[in-house]
């Protein structure tokens, strides 16, 4: 652990804190986006289209419109009163352009082609299913080659030196390719909205991760200004990206319910999270890497495709951390988008890094290999000083330290190099190691504190907490400032009547909300302590403010304990206000002139075991060790939940998660939890988590920089890395499938 | 889902004459979902759960009495099931989660449908959706050309090749269970091996029973002394997937030569997939290694992959040849 250097340091800021909102949750009484009924309610379900590619010939609803209880059919010839997000917008984002039923065609399997409403869910269920459509179908495009019929041109997003110089000279060159599949979102809670009309005025009750954004698209899509639209969003049962900027079905469900004046549910079911609600998309990779004999990087090309709708700009920034992760003086990083007939991709957790890792650092270990050097010691011989890419220094860089301890915790020092050198209990066993880097920033964000006449703090951000404990942050904030417990801190969020806050994407939320919550709290204390100075009766009435504090929830003398002065909601009672409130604001990184000419990034590095039993063919992860440089950690139980999680899921990624499309139909073919495999408890390896704790003191007065993301980067690039090890297959397209060990030649033991 | 009624059968009797068209349910665990996707549309459901078929007795002859409500959770853990039939329970607690095995019963498993994607789409077999066969005789086969990575092998037919995903039943299927019914007719008792039918041009007809009758019980022989069974079952994670390659060995050695095998394979057949060539192999040869080796290569000689599953072939014969090696250990 680094040295605590933090006046905050003792008590809460750091400490493992149970989240406050976890009675709510365990005990089922928080209520998420489709648990809101109101008088007069009825239900919706979208008709999904059956081709891949083509149009609408046909679309007759005379059956469905005819069933019991059935209201409201509505389809392309008479959607009316959804509107494009202008397409420049600069303070909002939408995941589909095209608002639904915009027209009669079919750009993906499962596109909405119909929404049904009716009094009931299995109403409306039933006449959707007697929604006739036929279609003009077209071969569907979904080819995983992503380089076949490749017409566009590629962008190049980074270049330094001369990489093609310096590979035709290297001595030593890897050329590979790596693919990921379409990996899909699977929150247990799945997307959906219910939407309530009074007159003019719509509330929207959303599983969304920015209530902000979504209520300035949902304004602009509907047509109606922006105050006039609410979105709730209190509680997320997670959205790893998926959730961050509207889907049509939030589009849908208020226009129906404007139709009909009557509030509409409209739920996606797990089909559906497959094909109309995003997904990281297909990437392939071709790295190629220059070294010296002695292992030093002479050049990095990364060159890359990823998949996107055939209408959104989407692109997977495989390459964001190639220019800084190492040190070398000749990159390019190259970008080509390849359009399919899929539904628009979403960020997932760790968009971009989490793929473009796999294949880096990958590549890094099969330059080791050919270099006949230590993995390790490659990583530790071309560590950046200083962020080559935008040539500024690190604000807080400790990625070799994180080597450093996981090789110190994982013994790699008793690692043989040769594929099949290991064995334990009778099995073959690899070991791998790979690096992770996730992008910090301080992005915009307000917030208010009230103190209160009954002794309690709220806190209000129109943020959200996605399940990550953005809820706990703000109390333990407040509990830091005041020493008012946290069963007397009430924390609003979700709800865009609060004051502005982040969407909750890019790892960024913590370090935005810390700047506002702080200097709101001490703005507020500054308040009361100046009201106790001027409030007849107050025992503090006629001494300066600046002798006083506020600790133990009390009022006190700087120099006394807080026994000695009095609660502070007293003074409030006293001075007869309603409460004391105060705002507080986050002034973002690239305009804080300290700030701004530093390259802000974490890092971390995962060394993952692999168990392999080749006469059975089976491969498990057994334990995994993940060492990060995040910043402070300011909740060390939720951080800790954090990298766990993401380590889970970068399990699922090596070893299980593909979305497979029916080249004929374009349909995602394994749409269920029974058939599209993540990761199970039973998969688990041992997980053990180390976190550096340097605080970054750029960032904000606790040092925090975010954690969401980062922990899935470089899971995947270790096992396949311990795969190789194990086995002496290199996996370059993941997931890792039985299919590929069985040609592994380690076979007896 | 379309609409149904629903009664509840309180004795045998009513439960045969209040069937129809309609069909049993029991734990629902295959029955409900296929509902939901409009695979099964029963104009009636006749909830058998409260008939006495939920017991397991010992027979006079030695064997076991499995009702056909019993759980599948309550059966794995039964201590003579665990103690003379270890390969059942092994197969059970492989099977689905913890809480479908608290749910799904011995008949329902019997009676539990394939795993296929094109057959468990809504609109499959019908115009405009994925060609199948079992949905609906001649309208093809989606997955002969499809993703076909999780289908069958062996018994499979040019009208379909959809795998059995049964882990009981593959046990069973070693054990040489016989499955007894009772319909309008009457009761009487079908083999395991004849239970399961083979796709041929008929794939919509799964099974032996005749239209009406329920499955009362499953009889298990007496064990045979002195054999082990073991059953293993491997996939691409630990748990909650079905079989990609499973096997069932009840086996007895002597002197180190094999005395008594019965061989079955999962998620390789169309139907559980007892392979008397792999028995012939072995019977009577010194139980090691190049004999387990050589009765897996003649359990998978007349396989057929396809595109996606040829992994399957390599795989169940990794799969049955460790089999054997823990079976006669
Ligand atoms: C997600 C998931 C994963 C699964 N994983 C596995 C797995 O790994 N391995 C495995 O083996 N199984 C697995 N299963 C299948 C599970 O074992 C079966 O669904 C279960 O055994 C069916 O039993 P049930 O009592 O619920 O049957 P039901 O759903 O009630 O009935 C199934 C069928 O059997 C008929 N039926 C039921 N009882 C009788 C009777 N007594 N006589 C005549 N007909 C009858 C019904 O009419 C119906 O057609 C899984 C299921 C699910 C949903
Ligand atoms: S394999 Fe059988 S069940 Fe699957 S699509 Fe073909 S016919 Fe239908």
């Amino acid at each position: 652990m680094a040295m605590d250097t933090l006046p905050h340091a003792a008590g809460i800021i750091g400490a493992v804190v149970p989240r406050i909102d976890g009675p709510l949750k365990t005990t089922g009484t928080a209520r998420y986006a489709v648990d809101h009924n109101f008088p007069g309610l009825v239900h919706a379900v979208a008709v999904q289209s059956t081709v891949g590619s083509g149009s609408i010939r046909t679309l007759d609803t005379a059956a469905a419109e005819k069933m019991p209880g059935v209201l409201l059919v509505l389809h392309h010839g008479n959607m009316k009163g959804a509107y494009r997000l202008f397409p420049h917008q600069d303070d909002a984002t939408i995941s589909e352009a095209r608002p639904p039923f915009e027209d009669e065609k079919i750009y993906y399997w499962g596109q909405f082609v119909a929404l049904v409403v009716a009094e009931t869910l299995e109403q409306a269920g039933a006449a959707a299913s007697a929604v006739r459509v036929e279609y003009d179908a077209q071969a569907p495009d979904v080819r995983t080659d992503l380089s076949a019929g490749f017409t566009g041109t590629r962008q190049s997003s980074w270049k330094r030196g001369d990489p093609d110089q310096a590979l035709t000279t290297a001595p030593v060159v890897v050329d590979e390719t790596y693919a990921t599949p379409v990996e899909t979102h699977n929150p247990m809670e799945m997307h959906g909205t219910v939407a309530v009309w009074e007159g003019d005025h719509l509330t929207l009750y959303e599983s969304s991760q920015g209530v902000v954004n979504h209520r300035i698209v949902m304004a602009e899509v509907l047509g109606v200004p922006r105050e006039n639209v609410r979105v709730i969003s209190r509680f997320i049962g997670s959205g790893f990206g998926g959730k961050l900027f509207p889907w049509p079905q939030s589009t849908l469900a208020a226009v129906a319910a404007r139709n009909l004046n009557r509030p509409v549910k409209l739920s996606v079911d797990r089909r559906m999270m497959f094909s109309n609600v995003g997904h990281r998309p297909h990437t392939q990779q071709r790295i190629r890497l220059g070294a010296a004999p002695d292992g030093k990087l002479t050049a990095i090309r990364h060159d890359f495709f990823t998949e996107t709708s055939m209408l959104d700009d989407f692109v997977e920034h495989c390459g964001e951390q190639t220019p800084f992760l190492y040190s070398c003086p000749n990159l390019e990083v190259t970008t080509g988008m390849v359009r399919r007939n899929v539904g628009a991709p979403a960020p997932m957790r760790g968009p971009g890094a989490v793929p473009g890792l796999f294949a880096l650092e990958s590549a890094m270990d099969e330059l080791a290999i050919k270099l006949k050097m230590d993995p390790l010691e490659l990583r530790l011989k071309n560590d950046a000083e200083r962020d080559e890419g935008t040539n500024r220094p690190f604000s807080s860089r400790h990625l070799k330290e994180c080597y450093l301890t996981g090789a110190e915790k994982i013994g790699w020092k008793q690692r043989t190099p040769e594929p099949g050198s290991m064995r334990r209990d009778g099995k073959y066993i690899g070991w791998g190691l790979a690096g992770a880097s996730w992008a910090a920033a301080r992005i915009p964000c307000t917030a208010t504190v009230e103190l209160c006449p009954n002794g309690r703090i709220c806190v209000r951000c129109a943020t959200q907490d996605i399940g990550t404990g953005t809820y706990t942050i703000f109390a333990q904030v407040m509990q830091a400032k005041t020493g008012v417990p946290l069963d007397r801190i009430d924390v609003f969020l979700g709800d865009t009547s609060l004051p502005d806050g982040p969407t909750s994407g890019g790892s960024m939320v913590t370090s935005a909300v810390l700047p506002a919550a702080t200097s709101a709290a001490n703005e507020a204390v500054t308040r009361l302590l100046n009201i106790a100075t001027l409030t007849a009766g107050s025992p503090f009435a006629g001494a300066k403010a600046d002798t006083l504090t506020v600790s133990h929830a009390r009022i006190h003398a700087k120099d006394q304990p807080a026994s000695s002065g009095i609660a502070f909601e007293e003074v409030i009672r006293m001075a007869n206000l309603s409460g004391i409130t105060a705002a507080g604001k986050t002034i973002p990184s690239w305009e804080d002139p300290k700030a701004r000419d530093f390259s802000m990034h974490s890092f971390g590095a995962h060394f993952a075991e692999v168990e392999w039993e080749p006469e059975i063919a089976r491969i498990r992860v057994s334990r995994i060790f993940s060492i990060f440089d995040c910043g402070r950690i300011i909740n060390k139980g939720a951080g800790a939940n954090q990298i766990l999680g993401a380590a889970v899921m970068g399990v699922g990624m090596a070893l299980f998660e593909d979305t497979v499309h029916d080249p004929r139909t374009g349909q995602p073919i394994n749409g269920s939890f029974a058939d599209y495999l993540v990761t199970t408890c039973a998969d688990l390896p041992a997980l053990d988590v180390t976190f550096l704790d340097y605080p970054d003191l750029l960032v904000n007065e606790y040092g925090a920089r975010g954690i969401g993301e980062i922990g899935m980067a470089g899971v995947a690039p270790a096992i396949t890395s311990a795969v190789y090890h194990a086995t002496g297959i290199r996996v370059r397209e993941l997931p890792i499938r039985i299919e590929d060990l069985l040609q592994s030649k380690i076979l007896e033991v | 889902m379309q609409t149904f009624n629903y009664v509840k059968a309180p004795n045998i009797d009513k439960a045969l004459t209040g069937l129809g068209s309609g069909k049993f349910i029991a734990g629902g665990t295959t029955l409900v979902d296929l509902m939901k996707l409009d695979v099964e549309r029963p104009s009636t459901l006749v909830d058998i759960n409260v008939l006495a078929l939920d017991k397991i007795e010992k027979l006079p002859d030695g064997g076991l009495r499995i009702g056909a409500l019993v759980r599948n959770s309550d059966l794995a853990w039964n201590a003579d099931v665990q103690k003379s039939y270890a390969v059942l329970s092994q197969a059970l607690l492989s099977g689905a989660s913890p809480q479908l095995r608290n749910m799904a019963t011995t008949g329902g498993n019997l009676m539990q449908r394939t795993r296929c994607a094109y057959f468990r789409e809504p609109s499959a077999g019908t115009p405009g959706g994925y060609g199948c066969n079992k949905r609906t005789p001649g309208t093809g086969c989606a997955a002969m050309d499809g993703f076909n990575r999780t289908h069958a092998i062996l018994g499979t037919s040019e009208h379909c090749i959809a795998t059995h995903p049964s882990d009981m039943c593959v046990a069973m299927a070693a054990l040489e269970a016989v499955i007894h019914v009772e319909g309008p007719k009457g009761k009487r008792t079908i083999a395991f091996a004849d239970f399961h039918k083979l796709p041929g041009d008929t794939p919509h007809i799964e099974n032996a029973l005749e239209p009406g009758e329920l499955i009362t019980f499953v009889d298990l022989p007496k064990p045979v002394e002195g054999a082990r069974s073991v059953y293993l079952k491997l996939r691409d994670r630990a748990s909650y997937e079905f079989a990609l390659a499973s096997a069932a060995v009840v086996a007895k050695v002597e002197g180190g030569h094999i005395r008594y095998v019965r061989v079955a394979l999962g998620g390789v057949g169309t139907k559980p997939w007892r392979s008397h060539e792999a028995e012939a192999t072995l019977n009577g040869k010194p139980a090691h290694a190049a004999a387990f080796r050589a009765a897996a290569e003649a359990a998978l000689a007349t396989a057929k992959p396809r595109s996606d599953n040829a992994f399957k072939v390599e795989l169940a014969k990794r799969c049955l040849t460790r089999t054997l090696k823990l079976a006669t250990a």
